[in-house]
């Protein structure tokens, strides 16, 4: 098992090369290259851009540049913020915390209700339950988040004005544990909507799939109480696909965070990714490429040691 | 034989499935009863219903899509129709058993074989999981399985086609149930495999005094296995009787035919099979009259209209025809 | 006298299983090692085994549905192995296959008009009118009603649909037709039809086959030698009365103990055979069979016995027979195993890889046989 990790993660090594090479090059190929954003200001001359270019290190060979920057990366210096100059990492770390707070409740939320919907409609397919869990969920997919977070908005916060309409946190009360729930509650409502709605489709067909097979039948002969057939021999086996899905899935949620967080004012990794890229922020761009890159790859091979820890019959 | 009580007795068993514009009758009537200590065999082809009433038996058809009913199946003195699911899931697995077909994929992949046969040991016996244990390494030993110790940690997919249906066999018989219903428990093993595991039905049911219901498409299976035998055909019991009886001298047109179309290894190679033309009607569309009767080299007008039903012949025996052979 | 119409040499069929994370080979599963098969014009030839003998492999190799690793298949003289895809494609026209599975091969979005015409067309034969005469007659000939024609084929029932694959395979008049458990999937009473049906064709076409099945009663029935296979080798063959009521081979004797009969009272007299057939990934040293064997000898574990002509065609590869007063080895040139001075095993190909250099020694036979033979077992091959 542990040579098994070892080896996954001798074999991103490559993999996170390739994505940071693609990264830099799109960053210079982009119109007007890294400098881009200094052309627009009028106060900045000619003369000025190209002393940045020096100071950067912008007119060295492009590979030169690349081997710089990577080998900054490797030693967690990922440079500094063009507006501001603060270190990239320290900014990345900083809004990673409030969008894992978001997700994490919204994904522990909506995976709890999702497959208890999913379970529950599994058992009884084609029960007025099912159906109604069945076209809720394609109510939920059909409409954009977007829309969903403008219409919680409008209800909660303006029209009831039970709830904050955005942000993190009120002024001042930066450590006031309850007005961060408060805050909390639209963003992660709205996002774990869609969430349930999409793992109550994957744990229903994952569950039906698996109540069909014959082992489920034996254990039924054997006289297992309906309880333990459902948890002692058909959730391991449903679970398998399920974590494969949630290893390939979650970083897909991660960008679905994204239009939650601007419409909520959370400032958390969404936000700061669409603010950079309005602002053409090149060394915080690069710094989330890569970041979500990891994320990729360390969430499929925590799946796969999972998968194999569930299923003997993956050799590793 | 004759004078052992009945421990299963199914008294007019149905199974349909409802379909656009009516139901399809797949198992249309069967009675049978067996008898403690006696292995019954329950021949038919594909499409006869066999299946379906040894599933219908446990209650393990899922409903909707079949209806099930019946006059009683009587179990010890109960009618398994009228418990509740508690309480048949009480008697499955503890005086009711059952093994299937397919022990490829009967055996729940993620789970040790040791863990597999504890299960109704802890479910039914109450037993602690550490005595449990113990009663699973004698019942692998048991069902031939050597180094049970080891088996116990394994997993299905590391065992052969044959060993699986031993752990199968040994879950099934780990309450020591007064009657085991084996589903072909034969057809997807090899023939030298096959010789092993009749074996060892026949010897545990010596010991246990086990009633077996034996349903399989394979006569000589049932030859050379069962007491008892009882043929069905399109969803109903068309002849019944003893064993040796019934193959030496079989009294309905379709079970001849069935046992003069096996190919047989003789000294002499035979011209052709005898066959029975044309196919198995399809359970919505049966005739009025004898189901077999559009096969049937010896019917008489009345075969066409009136259905015939099982009548006494003696011996034990009963068939269900108009004109039945060596009669 | 007759040349077979198709001679199998040395056929090997590896399969190579490699490792899921690496792509790195581990191992190889030998389905095939080392067949030597003769088939006459005119003569049913039965490929008897249980799963893992590697009967179905034998058959596919045949026709190159799976490439063979090493070995000749010859076809009316002509070696087919190596040769060009578009010669190929012509000798394919004088060979078919019927699957177990009809429905699986037929195409469900195709009537049997359309699946029937398909031969014809592929190689040109006729079109139009002609085709649908053609079409028509092969309906005839394998019992169905012209009808058939226009429907398709989930409207058949099992044994409508192999009389369908049949009618397909027989299309371009073949003069091989192997059969892959055809009858398998059948009920008995629908299986009597199919295997006189085959019994039939053959009569009145003059067709050669070659019928893989596991069920004995039905190779029995039809054949007129049969080939009994074990973890890719043959172990026996001869004649079917040979093969049934004299058998040679330890093996032969226990498959035919352990085929149920159906005639109550006639209990088994042997015990049945222990064990299961061991994975081919992973073959028992010596003779395959040795773990099971009843009448294993020491020899057996090290040592895998080559096939030995007995009197009328019999062949069988097995220690107990073709000893000292045995028959002759069947085979050219092979490699011996030498430990030390002493003769400890022989082989057909050069297996060095595992050897210690220094205590093992392996040599090639000159002329089925060396100088360097041990005595004992000279008498072997006959020099």
């Amino acid at each position: 098992m542990l040579s098994y990790v070892g080896r996954r993660v001798l074999q991103s090594v490559p993999l996170l090369i390739g994505v940071s090479i693609i990264g830099f090059a799109l960053m210079h190929l982009a119109p007007g290259g890294p400098l881009a954003v200094y052309t627009l200001n009028p106060t900045i001359t000619n003369q000025d851009i190209e002393r940045i270019r020096v100071v950067l290190g912008l007119d060295q060979p492009v590979h030169i540049q690349y081997l710089k920057w990577a080998s900054g990366m490797a030693t967690g210096n990922w440079g500094f913020t063009f507006f501001g100059g603060r270190p990239v990492l320290g900014v990345i770390l900083e809004r990673m915390s409030a969008t894992f707070l978001l997700m994490g409740s919204a994904l522990s939320l909506a995976i709890l209700i999702g497959c208890t919907i999913g379970v529950l409609g599994a058992i009884r397919r084609y029960s007025v339950f099912d159906m109604m869990a069945t076209s809720g969920a394609m109510v939920a997919l059909s409409f954009p988040t977007f829309w969903f977070g403008l219409m919680a908005i409008y209800f909660f916060a303006i029209k009831l004005g039970w709830l904050p309409s955005g942000g993190m946190y009120e002024l001042g009360e930066e450590d006031n544990a309850v007005d961060l729930m408060r805050h909390l509650v639209l963003p992660v409502m709205v996002l774990a909507l869609v969430i349930t709605a999409i793992w109550s489709r994957y744990t229903r067909s994952a569950f039906l799939e698996v109540m069909h097979q014959d082992y489920m039948r034996t254990a039924k002969a054997k006289g297992m109480r309906a309880p333990a057939r459902l948890l002692r021999h058909a959730l391991p086996n449903a679970l398998k696909p399920l974590i494969a899905l949630l290893g390939i899935e979650l970083p897909a949620l991660f960008s679905g965070a994204l239009v939650t967080e601007t419409i909520f004012g959370w400032p958390g990794m969404g936000r700061l990714f669409v603010d950079a890229l309005n602002m053409k922020e090149y060394p915080i761009l690069m710094g989330m490429i890569m970041f979500t890159a990891l994320f990729v790859i360390v969430g499929n091979l925590v799946a796969d040691v999972l998968i194999a820890l569930l299923d003997p019959r993956v050799r590793l | 034989m004759e004078a052992a009580p009945a421990v299963l007795a199914a008294r007019n068993l149905r199974v349909g499935f409802r379909i656009p514009g009516g139901v399809m009758q797949a198992v249309d009537g069967v009675s049978f009863e067996l008898r403690r200590g006696e292995t019954l065999g329950l021949v038919g082809e594909s499409g006869s219903g066999k299946t379906l009433t040894s599933l219908a038996l446990l209650r393990l058809l899922e409903s909707p899509p079949a209806e099930l009913s019946a006059d009683g199946i009587d179990f010890e003195g109960r009618d398994l129709l009228g418990l509740s699911e508690g309480a048949m899931a009480d008697l499955r697995g503890a005086g009711l058993s059952m093994i299937f077909q397919e022990p490829m994929t009967s055996l729940n992949p993620l789970m040790t074989i040791g863990r597999q046969i504890d299960e109704p040991l802890v479910r039914h016996l109450g037993l602690s999981k550490r005595v449990a244990r113990e009663r699973t390494l004698d019942l692998l030993r048991r069902v031939g399985i050597a180094g049970p110790e080891m088996a116990v940690r394994q997993y299905p997919h590391q065992l052969s086609g044959g060993m699986r249906q031993r752990v199968m066999i040994a879950i099934a018989l780990a309450c020591r149930p007064s009657v085991l219903i084996a589903d072909e428990p034969t057809t997807a093993l090899d023939v030298t495999v096959q010789a092993q595991i009749l074996a060892l039905l026949r010897a545990l049911q010596e010991e246990m005094g086990t009633a077996i219901l034996l349903i399989t498409h394979d006569l000589a299976v049932i030859a050379e296995t069962a007491h008892r035998v009882a043929v069905m055909y399109a969803g109903r019991i068309v002849e019944t009787g003893p064993v040796a009886a019934l193959f030496e001298a079989p009294l309905h047109p379709y079970t001849e035919g069935l046992l003069r179309s096996i190919p047989r290894i003789t000294r002499e190679r035979g011209g052709d099979l005898p066959e029975i033309p044309g196919v198995v009607p399809a359970p919505g569309a049966l005739p009025a009259g004898c189901a077999f009767a559009a096969r049937c080299g010896f019917a008489v007008a009345e075969c066409q209209e009136l259905r015939p039903v099982l009548e006494p012949m003696g011996g034990g025996r009963e068939v269900a025809c108009w004109r039945p052979r060596h009669g | 006298m007759v040349e077979p119409l198709l001679r199998v040499e040395g056929m090997r069929t590896h399969f190579p299983i490699v490792s899921k994370l690496l792509r790195r080979q581990i191992g190889v599963v030998k389905a095939v090692d080392g067949v030597d098969l003769a088939v006459m014009p005119g003569e049913v030839l039965g490929i008897v085994g249980e799963s893992g003998s590697g009967k179905t492999t034998v058959g596919k190799s045949i026709l190159r549905l799976i490439e063979p690793t090493a070995g000749r298949v010859v076809f009316e003289g002509q070696d087919m192995i190596g040769l060009p895809a578009g010669e190929m494609f012509a000798l394919r026209r004088k060979m078919q296959i019927v699957f177990q599975d009809p429905m699986s091969s037929l195409n469900p979005r195709m009537t049997i008009g359309r699946i029937l015409a398909a031969p014809f067309e592929i190689h040109g034969v006729a079109r139009g009118a002609d085709l649908r005469g053609l079409v028509s007659d092969l309906l005839r000939l394998v019992g169905l009603p012209e009808e058939a024609a226009q429907r398709y084929p989930h409207e058949f029932s099992g044994g409508q649909r192999q009389r369908v694959g049949i009618a397909r395979a027989l299309a371009l008049r073949p003069r091989l037709m192997i059969g892959d458990e055809p009858v398998s999937a059948l009920d008995v009473s629908i299986q009597a039809q199919i295997l006189n049906l085959l019994k039939r064709l053959q009569g009145e076409l003059g067709l050669t086959y070659i019928l893989i099945s596991h069920n004995l009663g039905v190779v029995s029935h039809i054949c007129d030698r049969v080939a009994v296979m074990y973890l890719g080798r043959v172990v026996e063959s001869g004649p079917r009365e040979a093969i049934f009521f004299d058998p040679k081979h330890p093996y032969t004797e226990a498959l035919l103990a352990a085929v149920p009969l159906p005639e109550p009272g006639r209990r088994r007299v042997h015990a049945p055979l222990a064990g299961d057939v061991p994975s081919p990934a992973n073959p028992p040293t010596g003779c395959a069979f040795h773990p099971r064997c009843p009448r294993a000898m020491g020899r057996c574990s090290v040592e895998a016995p080559m096939p030995v002509a007995l009197a009328g065609g019999h062949v069988v590869a097995c220690h107990l027979h073709g000893g000292r007063d045995g028959g002759a080895r069947t085979g050219g040139s092979f490699w011996i195993l030498f430990f030390k001075k002493e003769v400890v095993s022989f082989f057909e190909k050069k297996e060095t890889k595992k050897l210690h250099p220094f205590l093992f020694r392996v040599e090639r036979s000159v002329d089925g046989c060396s100088r360097m033979w041990d005595v004992a077992y000279c008498s072997r091959c006959r020099c």
